[in-house]
């Protein structure tokens, strides 16, 4: 790891003002992709932002409709958390698989959103479940929020002070993952709420994305065989020596179907 | 006195230091005033160094020294050798390249080093290796293994990229057997390249004392004794009795750790230059660039049988990668750890088979877990299940068809090797019973109401362990013996301490030498200490490799426990007024035979170091007893693997239900540690066949360079094992054992590979059998 | 450029001054000295480094020691003593779970947390409950069996 200089602000404005003064400045959440990154010296940040000190950015509540995860709660505590098993089960399955125990205990919601790594998990239920994220200084909708491989609608200093859920009627996510990273080489999260479907794909392509084809399908009629004409692209996914893009076109059917399934 | 005999379960006397964090592997030792090494390492495969600038790293802050490729060849340092000398078919020498210690004008492969940085931390070793700048003048890459041969020549002295053509067994009547035979079945398969990783990365400290000129070399090794011949000998880096190579605990070798490497020796030169001790240890993504690789080999295979599926013939045409260099071991394992094995457990009358070994530019490719064996019995039990199903034989049918039968042994293979002993049927048996082969055909349709596609296979694999008989090597073109060395000491009390030059890696050498020679002497294992791994205390000795630490490194304590019980016999007649001829030795006292007299073993120690009463004019005092064992043949282990699947039609992925593993390995001293390494051993093989793959894209660049996307096998991935033993002893050596280390990972690939197939109907699938690759396998063949 | 990092370690309270780059597990290995802590890879995942932050099993190579200000951390040396075994350090040598021992450290303080996170384990929950620690040598075998006879006995 190179040098940085290490801050601890006790507040937002603290934080973002920190930021604003550093040459490269980089926040710290959980740290699970930015450690290791930094590590192997794909990183160099000048100056390390750990906002573990902020005040009201982790925990899980209900909120008029919606679950509402803080930006630096912990994979494990969302994958163990009763209420967002009563709420959305569908999020304790996503984030029970998201890397391995250690992994869960120390990485966090907002540190996954925010980098959108392509074959991340969270990225695809905040998707599917039409999530809101709510910053230090807004609250984007999902559908603008993911812009491209690692890229979001985020300003640089933005942060992230938590996601809100709508609770739906039922969700579920099945991941197919890789087998030496364990992240996904297809995950799909489908949501049913009043008859509408809401279907989001990660790992497949450059960045998470909705399947409206499959939307429209299931929207019309839930059921496993109203994906069965359907075939994706494969120029639209990623190729890579683990899964070719035709095998991971393939794989969101799949892995939909088994969704869909599920759900019945 | 609870006295652990043979063939009990002893928990294991090395673990509490383990579960309690007290093991000290080399990254634990810290030597007053050490500094830090880090590697200059090139970014790409081949290239001219057209220039190197040291001057802005050198002058970083904390850097001490940067050495380079240049200064290692202006001191004069060998080229790191290869031990084994390997004829082509015309009897010319095998075309060896040099290999520097750091590449001082040419690159050969990602990740070759190219200078050392000293620095007083890492941190500013590892800085400065980054101001290093090198100007590189990128050549063409050599990669692919079967392209290898026609492209340019990455050595003037390596003509057509060929190390040799060797060749092995009668090739005009294999080739008649295969002309004239009612069937031939054919196939061509890749066994894939594949990377050790050991959870331990390899670490080293130099520490050369300017005022003793001794050199000691902390070092992550499988053999002390022999690393510090091959620095002393062949690198010259220092004179032998000033060398003392020290291998504390260490942590997993499976072969990589055998090899004397660029980097210890950098760094032992390093030291003595700069007259500091200085620390290196490995990140793992070095370990990824810079350890040996095992496997690589593409071959076509034929195999010729009469009407009823006898074998006639085989015959085998192999291209082995060697990678850029030829490292420690290397030439052997593509050869006579390879080609000896085709005969298998199957009386074959006529075999041949070739090895083109080719250089790339890629890591060296040397022994891993198995070297060579695991090759000749993924290729033969492949092929023979390929032949059962083209001839409609069951595969179990076809395999009884051709054993070496009990009563055949010893056997003369057509491949230069003399069996001992076995009883392949009786594992063949044992296994078929265990894993409910009669069951199978239910638990398949079962497995297909459930949409499962539900496969067997088997595999009925030999190896040759404990190399070796040296002069048999030598002739072979071996660069050293292959004996081993033991020492037993009695202390005056009757503890023992015993000394050998086998190394563990984690195979529990301190518990099994142990029971060995606590139960020679009637004693608790808790009176007997085993140490290694450090050539200042032990006689030379050559290391663990080839599933050889018991059965030549415990036979030469065999032998040296017997000498002091011969002395003990002396010493107690004397003691006991009675004839020598008349002593007994059993349950721990000297016993004068008919009588009621005794002299107990610590009474005896005790006299030899307290010679009050004791024949001073015949006998020296003391208690201490050494030998040296040289086999006088391999030892043959062998057994019956069966692996059953269920493969998901949709996705491809395979699922290990069960897997059965039936192998004699002859006497074994503990059959807690013997499963273990089976159990450790299936899992590497099943890494093969399911997950592992090391692969380089076409300019060389090493594309799974960390667990990102090397796949190791996790618990998860794995079954629990279902292991049974038969035994037949071996003949020849004083304990009865085969050895045990390397069977799981030689029997298990082609029982999971023939159980894919089985579960397909197909013929052809290679490994890794990726969840992609079966779905791809399940399209073209229409079964989706 | 360096800080000051205050924790308590194996029950004890540590000062230590290191540059703010150090790992959790270049304290705890370099200037602490607890060297049974081990590291096995540089990309998180072979789990040798698994310690205990605040009851938890994390990836010490994977938090900076200034992260760990004001924690409590309880690395292998901290869990029992040769007289004194935990139970999963009993059960892992009973059960021949360990072979070369280097991944093992890390292997026990990831299953402690396991046994104490999930009221039911069988093989299968075992076995993905260790999927961020790499063992070469035992295929797991004999890994998973100690952990389910710690866990019963942690549960007496």
């Amino acid at each position: 790891m190179y040098e940085f200089t290490y801050h601890k602000p006790q507040t937002i404005k603290d934080a973002i003002s920190l930021f604003a003064k550093a040459d490269d400045g980089i926040y710290l959440a959980g740290g699970h992709t930015l450690i290791p990154a930094m590590k192997v010296r794909l990183r160099a940040p000048t100056d390390v932002i750990d906002l573990s000190a902020l005040d009201g950015l982790s925990g899980i509540h209900e909120e008029s409709g919606a679950l509402v995860i803080g930006a630096l709660t912990t994979h494990d505590a969302v994958a163990t958390s009763e209420v967002v098993a009563r709420a959305i089960p569908a999020l304790n399955k996503l984030a029970a698989g998201i890397g391995d125990a250690q992994v869960r205990n120390r990485g966090t919601i907002g540190g996954s959103v925010a980098n959108n790594d392509p074959a991340a998990d969270y990225p695809a239920g905040l998707m599917a479940l039409d999530a809101t994220i709510r910053t230090d200084r807004r609250e984007i909708s999902v559908d603008d929020f993911f812009t491209a491989m690692f890229e979001t609608a985020l300003e640089e200093d933005e942060l992230i002070r938590s996601v809100s859920f709508p609770i739906v009627e039922s969700a579920t996510y099945i991941k197919f993952p890789s087998p030496a990273s364990r992240y996904a080489t297809v995950g799909v999260f489908i949501s049913r709420q009043g008859g509408q479907v809401r279907v989001a794909i990660t790992g497949a392509a450059a960045c998470v994305f909705r399947c409206t084809e499959m939307e429209t399908a299931l929207s019309n009629n839930f059921a496993e065989d109203a994906l069965d004409s359907i075939q994706l692209n494969a120029d639209d996914m990623n190729g890579d020596m683990h899964a070719s893009a035709e095998y991971r076109a393939h794989l969101c059917v799949v892995m939909a179907k088994r969704a869909v399934a599920s759900l019945l | 006195m609870v006295q652990q005999s043979i063939g009990e379960r002893v928990l294991r006397k090395e673990d509490l230091r383990f579960i309690t964090g007290k093991g000290s592997y080399t990254d634990d030792i810290n030597l007053p005033g050490q500094a830090y090494a880090c590697f200059v390492r090139s970014p790409v495969a081949h290239a001219i160094i057209k220039g190197m600038d040291i001057s802005t790293a050198t002058a970083a802050d904390g850097v001490i020294a940067v050495l380079t490729g240049e200064q290692v060849a202006e001191d004069g340092l060998g080229s790191l050798p290869c031990g084994w000398m390997v004829h082509s078919k015309d009897g010319s020498e095998m075309k060896q390249p040099f290999h520097p210690v750091m590449a001082a004008d040419k690159i050969n492969y990602v990740g070759e080093p190219v200078a050392i940085v000293v620095a007083e931390t890492f941190l500013a070793a590892k800085n400065a290796s980054e101001l290093v700048e090198i100007d590189y003048e990128e050549i063409d890459a050599v990669v692919d293994i079967s392209s290898a041969q026609s492209a340019a020549d990455i050595y003037p002295e390596v003509p057509g990229n060929t190390v040799y053509n060797w060749e092995l067994g009668e090739k005009a009547d294999t080739e008649k057997a295969i002309r004239e035979a009612a069937h031939v079945t054919r196939i061509s398969l890749t066994n894939n390249r594949l990377i050790p990783n050991a959870i331990e990365p390899r670490a080293a400290i130099a520490d050369y004392n300017t005022g003793t000129q001794d050199l000691t070399l902390y070092t992550t090794s499988q053999n002390p004794g022999l690393a510090r011949l091959i620095l002393t000998a062949f690198v010259q880096i220092a004179p032998e009795h000033k060398l003392r190579i020290i291998a504390p605990d260490v942590g997993g070798g499976f072969g990589s750790k055998i090899f004397v490497y660029s980097e210890e020796t950098a760094l032992a030169w390093a030291s003595k230059k700069l007259g500091i001790p200085i620390k290196w240890t490995a990140e793992r993504s070095e370990s990824f660039v810079a350890d040996a690789h095992g496997r690589d080999h593409v071959t076509e295979v034929e195999l010729a049988m009469d009407e009823e599926g006898h074998f006639l013939g085989l015959h085998v045409k192999t291209i082995a990668n060697m990678g850029a260099y030829l490292s420690t071991f290397s030439a052997a394992v593509p050869t006579y750890l390879y080609g000896t094995l085709l005969a298998g457990q199957y009386k074959t009358p006529n075999i041949y088979v070739e090895v083109d070994a080719v250089v790339t530019n890629t890591a060296p490719v040397d022994a891993y877990r198995g070297a060579g064996r695991p090759e000749a019995a993924y290729l033969l039990e492949r092929i023979v299940e390929v032949a059962a199903r083209e001839m409609n034989l069951d595969p179990v049918e076809i395999r009884r068809r051709n054993f070496i039968a009990p009563s055949d042994f010893p056997y003369q293979t057509p491949v230069a090797l003399e069996y001992d002993s076995g009883d392949y049927e009786a594992s063949l048996n044992k296994a078929l019973e265990m894993a409910d082969y009669d069951g199978f055909s239910e638990r398949k349709k079962e497995a297909a109401s459930r949409g499962k596609k539900r496969g067997i296979g088997f595999s009925c694999y030999i190896e040759a362990c404990g190399l070796a008989p040296s002069q048999l090597a030598g002739s072979l073109g071996a660069g050293v013996g292959l004996w081993e060395s033991g020492e037993v000491r009695v202390n005056a009390t009757g503890t023992v301490t015993v000394l050998t030059g086998s190394q563990s890696t984690g195979q529990g050498h301190e518990t099994t030498f142990a029971q060995l020679v606590a139960s020679k002497f009637g004693i608790s294992i808790d009176d007997v200490e085993v140490i290694h791994g450090d050539t200042g205390k032990l006689d030379f000795g050559m290391g663990t490799y080839g599933s050889r630490s018991l059965v030549v490194g415990g036979s030469a304590l065999s032998k040296a426990a017997d000498k002091v019980i011969a002395k003990g016999k002396k010493i107690a007649a004397h003691m006991l007024d009675s004839d020598v001829e008349d002593i007994d030795f059993e349950d721990g006292e000297f016993r004068v035979r008919k009588s009621n007299q005794s002299k107990t073993f610590q009474e005896i120690a005790f006299a030899a170091y307290v010679p009050h009463d004791y024949p001073l004019e015949e006998l020296e005092p003391g208690l201490s007893e050494k030998a040296f064992y040289d086999p006088a043949n391999f030892t043959y282990p062998a057994g019956t693997h069966i692996c059953e699947v269920e493969i998901d039609p949709d996705t491809g992925v395979v699922d290990i239900i069960k897997f059965t593993a039936v192998d004699d390995f002859g006497i074994i001293i503990n059959p807690m540690i013997v499963e273990g390494q089976v159990h450790g051993g299936i899992a590497q093989g099943i890494g093969q066949a399911l997950l592992e793959q090391c692969i380089y894209d076409e300019t060389g660049q090493l594309l799974t360079g960390s667990y990102m996307d090397y796949c190791m096998p996790r618990a998860d991935d794995l079954p629990s094992f279902e292991v049974g033993m038969t035994c037949t002893p071996c003949t020849h050596n004083p304990i009865g054992a085969k050895g045990c280390g390397e069977a799981g990972a030689i029997g298990s690939p082609p029982a999971v590979i023939n159980a894919i197939t089985d579960a397909l109907g197909i013929m052809e699938m290679d490994m890794p059998a990726t969840s992609e690759r079966v779905w791809r396998a399940m399209q073209q063949a229409g079964g989706a | 450029m360096s800080i000051t990092v205050s924790l308590i370690v194996n029950g004890k309270a540590v000062t230590q001054t290191c540059l703010e780059n150090t790992t959790l597990v270049e304290l705890i290995r370099e200037k602490l000295q607890l060297t049974g802590t081990h590291v096995g890879c540089d990309t998180s995942q072979c789990g040798a480094c698994t310690v205990h932050m605040n009851g938890r099993a994390v990836k010490a190579c994977t938090v900076l020691a200034v992260q760990a200000e004001g924690a409590e951390v309880v690395t292998i040396e901290g869990i029992g003593v040769a007289d004194n075994l935990h139970p999963m350090q009993s059960a892992f040598k009973e059960c021949h779970g360990l072979q070369c021992g280097f991944c093992t450290p890390g292997m026990i303080m990831a299953a402690i947390d396991l046994v104490n996170q999930k009221a039911e384990l069988d093989d299968q929950s075992i076995r993905k409950g260790l999927e961020g620690n790499i063992c070469r040598c035992t295929g797991y075998h004999n890994i998973v069996e100690a952990v389910g006879r710690a866990a019963a006995r942690m549960r007496e």
